[in-house]
C-alpha cells in the first residue's frame, strides 16, 4: 500500500517498488522543508478553516461553486473570507468575482489580496497577468513556485475561512497545496462533480488522491443535477446520471453527498458578469440548493473546531 | 530508428485542445474519429489527458489492455472492423479509479513514449486528445510531435 507521497516513507518503502511515481517521492520532491514549513505555518496561523474545492473534471463548476461558497460565508460580516485561486492556466475567479483588470499591490507585509468586500478577499494568478488573453505556459515547478509564493507572501492577515480553487486534474497544483497546506492544516476538500459518468469516473479519482495524501473529505456536489424549464416547469435530464450519478457513487464509496444543484441559465450569466448568483436569483432553486450545501460545509468546519478545541 | 517508423505512416496529425475543462474535447474528439472511419479513413486516437482519460470510455474499451511489440506499445483497436486505433493512459491503470498523481517530469516523459512508441501503422488521420489546461501535457505534446506532418489544433469552447 502506498505509504503517502508526503510521507517521510515516499519512495522508500517497500510498497514502492515499481511504482512509477517511486523516483520522483524518493527524491524528496515530497514536502518543503523544514524552514518552508515554518514560514508557511507562520504565514497561515491566523487562517481558522481551510477548503479545498477539487474535482479531478474539468468543467463541472468547481470555480463557480467556490466563488459562491466565498460569498455565501462573507454573507456573515463577522467573518473574514479569503478566496485563493491556483488555477495558473485557467484563473476563472477573478471574472466571477467581478475583479477582471485588478493589480495585486505590494505593501510591507506582502503582497495585498484584491478585495470584494471588506470580508473577502481573493488572490488569483489572473491579477498578475499584462491582459486576460495572455496564456500562461509553465511547465510543474513553476506552477508549484507561485502556489507556494501565493501561501507564503500573500499578506492574508485573520481569516476565519480560506478557499483554494483548484484546476482540473490530480498533478502539481494538487500535490503542491496539500503539501504546502500541511504546514497548518486544511479541514477538507469539497469535491464537485456533474452527474454523468465521464465526469464520475475524474471524480472516484480525485477521492482516491485525497485517501491517498489524507485529505479528509467534507463530501461531493453534484452540480448541473437537472434542468427545470421556467415556462412549462418540467425536469430534463441534460447530463442523465447514466450510473446513479454522484449519490450512487457517494454511497458507494461512503462520501457524503452534500447536494445536488440544478441548472439555471443565470448562474453562468452571473458568472460572467462577475456577479454573485446567490444575489441576483435569491428565488431560483439553485440558489436554495447551493445555501444548503455552504450550511453544511460551514457546520463541519465548526464540529471540527470545535474537537480540536476538545482534544488541546 | 522506432521513432521514424511509428509514425511514418500517419499522413495527417490533428491537435484537439481548449484550454477550458469540460467543454467537450474528449466528445469532438471520439466523434471525430468515428465519422472519419465512416468516411473510410484510417483513424488513430492518442488520449494524452493522464489524470482523466475518457476516451477509452467513450469507445467502451475502457477493460482493454494494451501489448508491447517490437516496435513499440500496440494500440487498442476499436470495433469489429478494428478501424480506430486508440492510445490512452487509461489501458495502463490496474484499477480505473486509480488517480495518477504524478508531477510535470513524470507526465512529460510518459507523453513523448506514447508520441514515439505507438506502432501505430499506417493512419489517414492521427487525433490527439489534450486535457485542459496550457502546461505540461501541451508542451510536451507539441515538442514531441515537432518533426511530424501537424495538420493543426481544433479549439474547442462553449458560449460563456
Amino acid at each position: 500500500e502506498c505509504p503517502g507521497t508526503d510521507s517521510a516513507q515516499a519512495g522508500r518503502a517497500a510498497a514502492c517498488q515499481g511504482c512509477p511515481n517511486q523516483g520522483l517521492c524518493a527524491a524528496g520532491a515530497a514536502g518543503p522543508d523544514p524552514a518552508e514549513a515554518a514560514e508557511l505555518r507562520a504565514r497561515l496561523r491566523a487562517v481558522r478553516h481551510t477548503v479545498l474545492v477539487l474535482s479531478g473534471k474539468g468543467g463541472v463548476g468547481k470555480s463557480t461553486f467556490s466563488a459562491l461558497l466565498a460569498h455565501g460565508l462573507a454573507a456573515d460580516e463577522t467573518k473574514q473570507v479569503a478566496l485563493l485561486d491556483i488555477d495558473i492556466c485557467g484563473p476563472s475567479i477573478p471574472k466571477m468575482m467581478g475583479l477582471e483588470g485588478e493589480q495585486v499591490h505590494q505593501s510591507g507585509s506582502g503582497w495585498s489580496p484584491v478585495y470584494v468586500e471588506e470580508n473577502l478577499g481573493v488572490m488569483s494568478v489572473g491579477f498578475l497577468l499584462s491582459s486576460p488573453d495572455d496564456a500562461v505556459i509553465w511547465r510543474g515547478p513553476k506552477k508549484n513556485g507561485l502556489i507556494k509564493q501565493f501561501l507564503r507572501d500573500v499578506d492574508w492577515g485573520e481569516v476565519d475561512y480560506l478557499i483554494v480553487d483548484t484546476p482540473p486534474g490530480t498533478s502539481d497544483e494538487h500535490l503542491s497545496i496539500v503539501q504546502y497546506l500541511s504546514a497548518t492544516h486544511i479541514d477538507g476538500a469539497v469535491i464537485v462533480t456533474t452527474p454523468q459518468e465521464v465526469s464520475l469516473q475524474d471524480v472516484r479519482k480525485e477521492i482516491n488522491f485525497c485517501r491517498k495524501v489524507k485529505l479528509p473529505i467534507i463530501g461531493v456536489v453534484e452540480n448541473m443535477s437537472g434542468f427545470v424549464c421556467p415556462k412549462c416547469k418540467n425536469e430534463s435530464q441534460i447530463f442523465p446520471p447514466t450510473t446513479g450519478g454522484a449519490e450512487k457513487m457517494c454511497q458507494n464509496l461512503n462520501v457524503s453527498l452534500l447536494g445536488k444543484v440544478p441548472l439555471d441559465p443565470q448562474i453562468g450569466k452571473s458568472c460572467d458578469r462577475g456577479q454573485s448568483f446567490l444575489a441576483e436569483a435569491p428565488e431560483s432553486p439553485a440558489t436554495l440548493s447551493y445555501r444548503n450545501i455552504i450550511q453544511r460545509i460551514q457546520e463541519y468546519c465548526e464540529q471540527h473546531h470545535m474537537q480540536e478545541e476538545k482534544t488541546i | 530508428l522506432a521513432e521514424r517508423t511509428n509514425l511514418a505512416g500517419v499522413r495527417h496529425i490533428l491537435l484537439v485542445l481548449s484550454g477550458k475543462g469540460g467543454v467537450g474535447k474528449s466528445t469532438l474528439s471520439t466523434e471525430l474519429a468515428l465519422a472519419l472511419r465512416d468516411a473510410g479513413k484510417r483513424v488513430g486516437i492518442l488520449d494524452v489527458d493522464l489524470c482523466g482519460p475518457s476516451i477509452p470510455r467513450m469507445l467502451r474499451v475502457q477493460d482493454s489492455a494494451v501489448h508491447q511489440c517490437d516496435s513499440g506499445w500496440v494500440p487498442v483497436f476499436v470495433g469489429q472492423d478494428k478501424a480506430i486505433a486508440l492510445m490512452s493512459i487509461g489501458f495502463l491503470l490496474e484499477r480505473p479509479d486509480d488517480a495518477v498523481v504524478w508531477r510535470g517530469p513524470k507526465k512529460n516523459a510518459l507523453i513523448k513514449q506514447f508520441v514515439t512508441d505507438v506502432a501505430w501503422g499506417d493512419l489517414d488521420f492521427l487525433i490527439v486528445d489534450t486535457p485542459p489546461g496550457t502546461s505540461d501535457e501541451h508542451i510536451s505534446t507539441v515538442e514531441a510531435l515537432r518533426p511530424y506532418p501537424l495538420l493543426g489544433a481544433i479549439l474547442v469552447t462553449t458560449p460563456q
